[in-house]
C-alpha cells in the first residue's frame, strides 16, 4: 500500500474528500454571507437556520409529498428564497440606518425562532434522507472510491459558486448590485429600484442557504441543530477571508475545508479548533483577512 | 441663564429620584428571601452581575461581544474544579474563577480588538466555541455530565454556606460589590475615555489614547465580572456543566441587555430578572424556551432598541437629553 508522511494514500484521500465536501458547503455558505453583506451590511446570522430550513423542507416534500430530490433542487431554493424576501420586507428593510450589529441581532432572533419551532416539533435527532437512485453508488477511480453522491456535491457546489460569481460579475443586473454596494443613493437617482434590489439579494442569499441545505441533506442528517453548529465556523471562515470579495469567500471556504480534512488525518483530536486556529493566525498576520479591502 | 437653572433642578430631582430607587432597590433584595424562594432569586442576581458586567462593554465601550459565555461558564469550571477537586474554600474558588476568567478575556481581547464591529461579534464568537470545544474534550470539565456534587464549604472558614440565609447574603454582598465596581469603573475618568471610543474612536486616537490599550482593559474587566458572577454560581448550585458555556448563553447575556436597557445601570439587572423568570415560567409550560427568546430579541431590535429602563429613562427621569437611551 502507498504512504504519504506513514499514512496510508487511502486514508489521507479519503478524508480529503470529506474536507472538500465540508468545503463545498463552507462556500456556498460563506457565499450568501458576502452576498448579502456586501449589499445590506447585514451579518446574517440566520443564514444556518435557512440552510437546515432547506434541508427540512426538501425532508417533508420526500416523506410528506413524495416529492423526490430533483423537483426538490428546483423547490427548496425557491421556498427558503421567497421566504428570506418576506422577511427582508416585513423586518430587516426598517434596520439598514441603524448600526449593522442590530442585522446581526435580529437574526440571531431570528435563528433561534426557526431552529426552536423545528426542535419542537421534531425533536434534536437527525432524520436520514436517502441518496436518490440516480446518484447512488459509487465509481471506482483507481486509487480511490468515490461515492457518486458526494461527487455531485463537489460538482454542484463549484457550478454554483462560479456561476453566482458570473452572476455578480459579469451580469447587468451585477453591475446594478455592485454599484448599489458602492453608492446606494446614486444608483437610487438613476432610476434603479434599489429597494427591490435589496430584497432579491437577500433572498438570493436565502435561496443559496437553501440549495446547500438540500445538497446536504443526503450527506448529514437533517437536524434541526444542523445549522447552527455549522454558521459559527462559516462565521470564522468569513473573518479569514474577508467580506470584501465574492471570489475571496469561495475560495477560503474550500481551503478551510481541505485543512480541515488534513488535520482530521495527521491530529484528529483538533480537527475542529483548526478553523478557529487559522482565524487566529489570520488575525495576527494579516488582521484585514486574507482577501479583505478595509481594516 | 434661567434655562440652565431649570436643567439643573430638573438633573438634581432625577439624582435624588434615583438614589431613592436605589436605596429601595437595595432594601428590597435585603428583604426578599423571606418572601421568595432564596435560589431563585440567588440565581437572578448572578445572572444580573454577568448581564451588568456585559454592559460594561457594550453599552460603556460599544463593543459587542458575542462570547461572554466563555467567562461566565470559564469561571464556574476553574472555581467548581478547586473547590472540589483541590479542597479549596468558596473565596478562593470564587477568586481564582475570576482571575481565569480574567486570562481567558485578554487572550480573546488580544485577538479579537484587532477588528471592529460585526467583525469583532464573529471572532469573539468563534474564539468562544472553540473554547467551548476545549471544554468538551478536556478531561477535567467531566465532559457531558459536568463537575457535580461541588461542596458550598464555609466561607473564611466562619460562615456555613449550608445555610441557605447565609448563601444569599453572601451572594447579594458579590452582586452589590461587582455592580458598585462596575459603577465606579463607568463613571471614572478611564469610564469616560471608554464612552469617547464608543462614540467616536477616531477622534479618540486622534486626542492621543491608545484606544487599543483601553478596549482591552475594559474587555478583560469585563471577562473578570462576568467571572465572578459564574463562580459565584458555580458554588450556589454546585455545578458547572457545559449549558454555561454555550453560544446560546452569550446570546442570552446579549439578550438581558436588550431587554433591560443597554448603556444604563440598572437596565441589564432588570433585564436578566425578566429573562430568568421568564424561562422559570416557561419550563413548566412546555412552550420552547427558544422560541421566547428568539421573538423577545426579534420584537426588542424592531421596536424597543431603547429596553425597558432606557424607555423609562428617555420619558421620565431625563427629559431634557434626546437621542436614542440605547447604543450610539
Amino acid at each position: 500500500m502507498t504512504m504519504i508522511f506513514g499514512i496510508p494514500i487511502q486514508a489521507l484521500l479519503g478524508q480529503l474528500l470529506v474536507g472538500l465536501i465540508n468545503g463545498s458547503f463552507y462556500a456556498m455558505l460563506s457565499l450568501g454571507l458576502a452576498v448579502i453583506f456586501g449589499l445590506l451590511r447585514i451579518i446574517n446570522f440566520a443564514h444556518g437556520a435557512l440552510y437546515m430550513l432547506g434541508a427540512f423542507i426538501g425532508y417533508l416534500l420526500l416523506v410528506h409529498l413524495g416529492i423526490g430530490y430533483l423537483p426538490a433542487l428546483i423547490l427548496v431554493p425557491l421556498a427558503v428564497g421567497v421566504f428570506g424576501m418576506a422577511v427582508e420586507r416585513a423586518a430587516l428593510s426598517r434596520l439598514y440606518r441603524l448600526d449593522p450589529l442590530y442585522g446581526l441581532l435580529f437574526t440571531f432572533g431570528m435563528a433561534l425562532v426557526i431552529e426552536g419551532v423545528f426542535r419542537f416539533y421534531y425533536g434534536v435527532s437527525g432524520n436520514p434522507y436517502a441518496v436518490p437512485s440516480l446518484l447512488a453508488g459509487g465509481t471506482n477511480l483507481g486509487f480511490m472510491f468515490l461515492p457518486n453522491y458526494r461527487g455531485w456535491v463537489v460538482v454542484a457546489s463549484l457550478v454554483v459558486c462560479i456561476g453566482t460569481w458570473l452572476l455578480i460579475e459579469k451580469t447587468r443586473l451585477g453591475s446594478y448590485l455592485r454599484a448599489a454596494t458602492e453608492n446606494p443613493e446614486l444608483v437610487q437617482a438613476f432610476g434603479v429600484n434599489v429597494p427591490l434590489l435589496l430584497t432579491l439579494t437577500y433572498g438570493l442569499g436565502a435561496a443559496l442557504a437553501g440549495l446547500a441545505g438540500i445538497l446536504a441533506a443526503p450527506v448529514y442528517q437533517v437536524s434541526p441543530l444542523m445549522g447552527s453548529d455549522l454558521i459559527i465556523v462559516v462565521f470564522a471562515v468569513v473573518v479569514i477571508g474577508g467580506m470584501g470579495s465574492i471570489l475571496g469567500a469561495i475560495v477560503t471556504g474550500y481551503m478551510l475545508g481541505l485543512a480541515e480534512g488534513l488535520t482530521k488525518v495527521f491530529y484528529p483530536e483538533a480537527s475542529n479548533l483548526v478553523v478557529f486556529v487559522i482565524m487566529a493566525i489570520v488575525l495576527l498576520l494579516r488582521p484585514a483577512g486574507l482577501f479583505g479591502r478595509d481594516a | 441663564m434661567s434655562e440652565l437653572t431649570l436643567q439643573d433642578e430638573r438633573n438634581a430631582a432625577s439624582v435624588r429620584l434615583e438614589r431613592a430607587l436605589v436605596a429601595l432597590g437595595i432594601v428590597a433584595l435585603i428583604a426578599a428571601p423571606f418572601f421568595v424562594y432564596p435560589i431563585f432569586i440567588m440565581k437572578m442576581l448572578c445572572f444580573a452581575l454577568f448581564a451588568c458586567a456585559f454592559n460594561l462593554l457594550l453599552g460603556y465601550t460599544g463593543l459587542l461581544s458575542f462570547g461572554h459565555a466563555t467567562f461566565f461558564g470559564g469561571a464556574a469550571y476553574f472555581c467548581a474544579y478547586a473547590v472540589k477537586a483541590w479542597g479549596w474554600p468558596p473565596e478562593a474558588g470564587i477568586l481564582l474563577g475570576m482571575g481565569g476568567a480574567a486570562v481567558l478575556g485578554l487572550v480573546m481581547g488580544f485577538f479579537a480588538i484587532r477588528r471592529q464591529g460585526i467583525y469583532f461579534a464573529m471572532i469573539t464568537l468563534a474564539l468562544a466555541q472553540m473554547f467551548y470545544f476545549f471544554c468538551v474534550q478536556a478531561p477535567f470539565t467531566e465532559g457531558e455530565d459536568g463537575i457535580q456534587g461541588v461542596p458550598r464549604g464555609t466561607l473564611f472558614g466562619i460562615l456555613d454556606l449550608n445555610v441557605a440565609m447565609n448563601m444569599y447574603y453572601v451572594v447579594l454582598a458579590i452582586f452589590l460589590i461587582g455592580v458598585f465596581a462596575i459603577w465606579r469603573i463607568v463613571n471614572s475618568p478611564f469610564g469616560m475615555i471608554l464612552r469617547s471610543i464608543r462614540e467616536n474612536e477616531n477622534r479618540a486616537i486622534s486626542l492621543g489614547y491608545s484606544v487599543g490599550r483601553y478596549k482591552l482593559a475594559a474587555f478583560v474587566m469585563s471577562a473578570a465580572l462576568a467571572g465572578l458572577a459564574g463562580a459565584t454560581k458555580a458554588i450556589v448550585f454546585q455545578f458547572a456543566t457545559l449549558t454555561d458555556v454555550t453560544w446560546q448563553m452569550s446570546g442570552e447575556v446579549i439578550l438581558m441587555n436588550l431587554l433591560g436597557g443597554i448603556g444604563t445601570m440598572a437596565g441589564p439587572a432588570v433585564g436578566a430578572g425578566l429573562v430568568v423568570g421568564l424561562e422559570n415560567t416557561l419550563a413548566t409550560s412546555g412552550f420552547p424556551v427558544t422560541i421566547a427568546t428568539g421573538l423577545i430579541f426579534m420584537i426588542c431590535v424592531l421596536i424597543f432598541r431603547r429596553g425597558i429602563v432606557g424607555e423609562l429613562y428617555a420619558r421620565w427621569l431625563a427629559p431634557a437629553e434626546g437621542g436614542e437611551g440605547g447604543k450610539g
